[in-house]
């Protein structure tokens, strides 16, 4: 796993995995962010995404929805399966 | 015994069960108001055990205790000034991990929590299971596993707070520590703001969050400090800007060790109903069609009920008490049969037959907000409704104006960003009414024959794209085109508290009677007032002068004063508009004399016109109303209306002049 590239979590394609590895926005929205969840390290599941508007996630046991602006903004590094 | 009162607060994150606890406590005995100066939701209530009076506030729900938003201050404020006796923290088992930021934010306060871990059949059914007692014994604060749905665990909840209070149990919760890679800079800070640390406030728990960013704690440390200490400290916290993951992340930390042993995950592979069901409630396409069968239902349930109780309301109860009220007063001065009957009996009249299709609102809306749909609505179409600047959360309040304009607009209380919340309000009254709908269908066939469903289908389109480009221009110049985060959280589904339901029906009910009730009552009194002074006739009253000076505005869409009239008269109650004319044109009880009046008064031109008025035009007192009680703001409410007069003569103008160049 440490050889794959660091990506946006929008990037992620349904059911692949990724490890949070920074969070680029701005001091309102990382705070927000961080309280749900999304600090480094998290494990974060896509669940939908359509290419296009908002996806789902999974992360700490939640579903959470996310706008692309904001899942852009969440740098994570996918894993592959297998691992688990 | 003596009494004394036992303060509990309930905190929680949203989701959790938070009212389903509350409403069990209290049951009847509640209290609904607001946070003073503010427009959230303060609720608190009565509950009596083994000789024990416990009043209970229940805090808005929210995700942490930073002051990111207006409810996590004030859920912060409380804690920290009014120190109630316990806090009650509800943690939904299900999302147990994420739920236990929030107690991490509140063992470092001055205050004794409890941990009721609600939800556990929910949590069970997804294939988790929570060990109450190792996450007792971990967490070292009392544990109570609860179904709040089912009234389990309330009873050892209430004798554990009991204990506690009284001191039976020692209180020796084990804090979240701040962990070892800041520890040192936290210090640092501590030590220099130390002497400033106003009166309630825990010192650590300042100093920590200064370093987390918190703006309200920045203001108020940075006030009460000299200028070049207060340079020293923000050097430092300009060092540590990223702190605020770092102090995220170690709370994360802490929750995985107190959860480690205490709770069991679902084996891998298990798919959720939750899951099942979001495949097609969350899917772009067929998301939407279910949202649409939603919403179409929720209408039918309006005209199949609503509308049919509505005029039994209007004929029986208000014109029964009509016809009482003439037959009382017969020997007596007509002004006072005619304020009696017209003013206030029809005043009172429109705020009862609001109330069928207001509780239909209400409870669909509890409904589909209790069962956990209405995320998975908002963010079906958040796409569209970003445009606008507002939330996906803004699209059921809006869309239910079609029915009624009220509902909507305290609907817009889900909407969490107080911008796009006010944003919801404003656009609300663009959306045509039932009552708008109804002056649109009687009008249209008469001046426009065949053509009369496309004109009617156009006007509410036109309201709909006023409503778009309002939208987009309010947000670009009031808002200045900031986005809207979207962040939300999908809870699981699960069967509603019925009680839950019937308690926000009947609330927001009373709270629709008691302001904007009084308030369409004193304005009925008043234009009836208008309409029957000085000399009891129409024709000579201070409404028809009102309407001879606008009578040069009216001229420029085609309008004479008595089109002009029926629009004031419009305010009461949208449907009055028809009711004025016919007096005003003296067709009597005979729609079709009324009809055939009109159509030697008025060019189609200008019957154009005078529906494009009419769709834009100033809402009803009842919208204006609850406006007023949801933005707390004269500003806003007189911003509202203002827009809405401006709008819809331009419009109207724009309708008639355009109208008479095409002929």
């Amino acid at each position: 796993m440490s050889r794959a590239k660091a990506i946006p979590l929008a990037s992620l394609a349904p059911n692949e995995v990724g490890i949070v590895q920074y969070l680029a926005g701005g001091r309102g929205l990382t705070s927000r962010l961080a309280t749900l969840g999304f600090t480094p390290g998290a494990r974060v599941t896509m669940v939908q995404n359509f290419g296009r508007g908002p996806i789902i996630v999974m992360v700490r046991g939640t579903r959470i929805a996310l706008g692309r602006g904001e899942a852009q903004k969440i740098i994570v590094i996918p894993i592959t399966e297998g691992g688990e | 015994m003596a009494e004394h009162v036992i303060t509990v607060a309930l905190a929680g994150q949203p989701n959790v069960g938070k009212s389903t606890l509350f409403n069990l406590l209290t049951g009847l005995n509640q209290h609904v108001g607001n946070w003073p100066g503010k427009t959230i939701e303060r609720k608190t209530g009565t509950c009596h055990f083994d000789g024990h009076t416990l009043e209970i506030v229940d805090l808005p729900g929210t995700y942490s205790l930073t002051a990111n938003s207006l409810e996590e201050r004030i859920a912060r404020d409380y804690i920290i000034k009014e120190k109630p006796d316990v806090v009650v923290a509800i943690v939904n088992a299900a999302s147990l991990e994420r739920n236990l930021y929030l107690v991490a934010e509140l063992l470092p306060l001055p205050v004794p929590v409890i941990v009721a871990l609600n939800m556990v059949d929910v949590a069970e059914s997804e294939g988790m299971k929570v060990e109450s007692h190792v996450l007792e014994a971990a967490l070292r604060v009392p544990v109570v596993p609860m179904v709040a749905t089912k009234g389990q665990g309330v009873k050892l909840l209430l004798e554990k707070i009991g204990r506690l209070v009284e001191g039976e149990v020692d209180y020796l919760p084990n804090r979240p520590q701040v962990r070892e890679d800041h520890l040192e800079v936290v210090e640092e800070i501590d030590s220099l703001v130390n002497p400033y640390v106003p009166e309630p406030y825990p010192q650590r728990w300042v100093a920590l969050k200064l370093l987390e960013g918190d703006v309200e704690i920045t203001e108020m440390i940075r006030e009460r400090m000299k200028e070049d200490t207060w340079q020293k400290v923000h050097a430092i916290l300009h060092q540590h800007e990223d702190a605020v993951v770092a102090v995220a992340s170690g709370r994360y930390d802490w929750i995985a060790r107190m959860i480690r042993a205490a709770l069991i995950r679902p084996k891998v592979g298990q798919i959720s109903l939750t899951h099942r069901l979001d495949r097609w409630a969350t899917h772009p396409f067929w998301g939407l069609l279910i949202l649409l069968g939603i919403v179409g239902f929720i209408f039918w349930l309006t005209y199949a009920v609503g509308a049919p109780l509505q005029e039994w309301l209007d004929t029986v109860v208000v014109g029964g008490a009509a016809d009482l009220a003439n037959a009382a007063l017969s020997g007596g001065p007509d002004w006072l049969t005619g304020l009696v009957v017209d003013g206030i009996i029809g005043g009172v009249g429109t705020v009862l037959t609001f109330l069928p299709i207001l509780i239909i609102f209400f409870a669909s809306f509890a409904f589909v907000e209790d069962v956990g749909y209405m995320t998975r609505a908002a963010y079906v179409v958040d796409r569209f409704m970003h445009l606008m600047g507002l939330h996906g959360k803004s699209f059921l309040p809006l869309f239910l104006g079609f029915g009624c304009n009220v509902p909507s607009v305290m609907g817009a209380r889900i909407v969490e960003s107080p911008r796009a919340r006010l944003l919801t309000i404003l656009l609300a009254p663009l959306m045509p009414c039932t009552a708008r709908m109804a002056v649109l269908v009687f009008l249209t066939p008469i001046f426009f024959g065949a053509a009369a469903p496309l004109v009617s289908w156009g006007m509410v389109g036109l309201s709909l794209v006023v409503l778009a480009l309002s939208g987009i221009v309010f947000n670009k110049v009031l808002f200045h085109g900031e986005r809207v985060a979207f962040i939300m959280e999908l809870p699981l589904y699960h069967i509603p508290d019925w009680r839950t339901i019937g308690l926000l029906i009947l609330q927001r009910s009373r709270a629709f009677l008691a302001r904007a009730g009084t308030i369409i009552l004193v304005v009925s009194v008043i234009i009836w007032a208008l309409s029957a002074l000085p000399t009891g006739d129409i024709e000579t009253s201070f409404l028809a002068t009102t309407g001879h000076l606008l009578e040069p505005v009216g001229r420029l869409m085609g309008q004479n004063w008595r089109m002009m009239v029926a629009l004031l008269a419009s305010f009461v109650a949208k449907e009055n508009s028809i009711a004025t004319l016919g007096v005003l044109f003296n067709a009597g009880e005979e729609e079709t004399q009324l009809a055939t009046i009109l159509r030697q008064n008025l060019t189609p031109a200008a019957a154009l016109a005078f529906l494009v008025v009419q769709m834009l035009f100033i809402p009803c007192v009842a919208t204006v109303a609850t406006v007023k009680q949801e933005t707390n703001s004269w500003k806003w409410t007189g911003f509202s209306v203002a827009y809405l007069l401006i709008i819809s003569l331009l419009g109207g103008i724009l309708a008639y002049q355009i109208a008479g160049l095409v002929g």
